[in-house]
């Protein structure tokens, strides 16, 4: 598993969200220039997993395109993945609350 | 060893132990089943709860503020804090505070100001640097980072595996090998800033622990002072060594509070759950499972307690350390493992909390030394030094 996401992104319509399954994981947004927007997780609380969290957020404003990762381990990748973006771009992503930086720790990915 | 428990331990049990039921377990209906963190506000809320009881900073030593608990009663309140969904590796979501590493009570008093006085007060965190790629359970001989002395600084170049908190932390101990030929007379612990040039945290490592994560660490030209070696040159194995041995003890406290926790959920569950006309308890098999639960349990508990009480009276316990933290976290992944069975399906949903104590009970018996490296110590103690 590379430590950055860099599945191909889908775009965000309805006929690509219902393909989705009910997994586990983690998925970002993106926009039309494919830069990421928001990154969140289906947790265990989710109802229809990540099927049921990127249609949640497919109203999002500037949000075109979706790429997700099934992962048990959705916490942790979803903190990994947002430090990784910190790391990159020395700030959340757009749809990310800034205050999240707080909790996170600090990577150098190189 | 008296079995009985004073009138003031028998208190602080029941106190701490409606505390978890009644502040910890409801608040964690909301959350995500494998969080790791309240929301901020409870968590402040809860922190000045816990110093009203006077019971913050468990661990700390009376001298240095801490409220002056003995050993044996200190691991009946760990064994208490573990008893939820998240208990295993956040007792409490830690809001009974923290000690700190043990390792910087021996420090200098300028470590001292730098470092431990800042943690006590909640301003710094430190992580422990030890395992290898090479390994983590000899020390002795997996430690491959080098320290090299440069004037009045030393130049430390390798890297760190399953460090936990590295990626948050303000300083961390080092270990690093200092003479190459002196196996563990070679190694030195240093403390080290993490905005030191050169201090880089690569990646998170992914384990069966859901939240809590483990980080990689590399070292490239770090640059650290003399003053921040912690102790002595080469004699960092001992300080290693002895925060190995006195780890287990509370690590164990952890694993049976959370079979105290699942047990107790079976033995509800066995008496309205019906099969075939009759509850789950009806059924002996399902009877037996309960008993090997409470063996296991009682176990672990007398082990672990008769551990703290040797380290309590100051008498040599790294038998009895290593025996309750092979007991106690092989005995409670079997409790987890039944109590996880008597509830069929249900048992490994995320609805109920066995799936989670399941994953992150068999890193019990790896961490902290894995039950096979306990054997060998307790084997060395009991058959002598000449099984090296």
């Amino acid at each position: 598993m590379s430590i950055r996401l860099d599945k191909p992104l889908q775009q965000l319509s309805d006929d690509n969200i219902k393909k989705l399954a009910g997994n586990l994981g983690v998925f970002q947004l993106a926009d039309d220039n494919g830069n990421i927007i928001y990154i969140g997780y289906a947790g265990g609380k989710s109802l229809f997993g990540l099927r049921g969290e990127v249609d949640a957020c497919k109203d999002m404003q500037g949000a075109s395109q979706f790429r997700v990762e099934v992962n048990m381990s959705y916490l942790t990748r979803y903190q990994e993945l947002l430090m990784v973006y910190i790391a990159d771009y020395d700030r959340v992503p757009l749809h990310n609350d800034e205050q999240q930086r707080r909790q996170l720790g600090k990577l150098s990915p190189g | 060893m008296n079995l009985q428990l004073t009138q003031e331990q028998e208190m602080i049990v029941g106190m701490v132990r409606r505390f978890v039921k009644e502040e910890i377990q409801p608040r964690e209906i909301n959350l995500d089943p494998d969080a790791d963190e309240l929301p901020e506000a409870d968590k402040a809320l809860l922190v000045a709860k816990v110093k009203e009881m006077g019971l913050y900073g468990l661990d700390i030593p009376s001298e240095y503020g801490g409220p002056d608990l003995d050993m044996v009663t200190r691991t009946l309140i760990a064994i208490e804090l573990s008893q939820h969904r998240a208990g295993l590796y956040t007792p409490c979501y830690g809001v009974f505070g923290g000690a700190g590493l043990a390792q910087l009570y021996e420090a200098t008093d300028e470590q001292k100001d730098n470092y431990l006085y800042p943690t006590l007060r909640g301003e710094k965190s430190g992580f422990f640097g030890l395992t290898e790629h090479s390994g983590g359970s000899d020390p002795a001989r997996a430690i491959q980072t080098k320290a090299v002395k440069e004037g009045d600084d030393w130049i430390i170049n390798g890297g760190k595996i399953f460090i936990s908190g590295a990626d948050k932390a303000d300083y961390g101990l080092v270990f690093a090998r200092t003479s190459p030929d002196r196996g563990r007379g070679g190694v030195t612990c240093f403390i080290v800033d993490t905005d030191t040039p050169g201090f880089h945290v690569r990646r998170i490592v992914h384990t069966l622990r859901s939240a809590r994560y483990a980080t990689e660490l590399q070292f490239e030209d770090m640059r650290i002072p003399n003053n921040n070696i912690l102790g002595e040159v080469n004699k960092g194995f001992a300080i290693a060594n002895d925060r190995l041995s006195r780890q287990r003890i509370p690590y164990s406290a952890g694993c049976i509070g959370v079979a105290i926790a699942a047990h107790e959920l079976a033995l509800e569950y066995s008496k309205i759950r019906e099969t075939f006309g009759a509850p789950l308890s009806s059924r002996q098999s399902i009877q037996w499972m309960l008993v090997d639960n409470e063996i296991d349990i009682q176990h672990a508990r007398w082990v672990t307690l008769e551990a703290a009480d040797r380290a309590q009276r100051g008498e040599p316990f790294r038998k009895q350390a290593a025996m309750c933290k092979l007991v106690a976290s092989e005995a409670a992944s079997r409790v987890v493992d039944r109590s996880m069975q008597i509830h069929g399906g249900y048992g490994v949903t995320k609805d109920f909390p066995f799936e989670r104590w399941y994953r992150e009970m068999r890193i019990r018996r790896i961490g902290e030394g894995p039950s096979e490296v306990q054997r060998h110590i307790i084997a060395r103690d009991i058959l002598g030094e000449s099984l090296r």
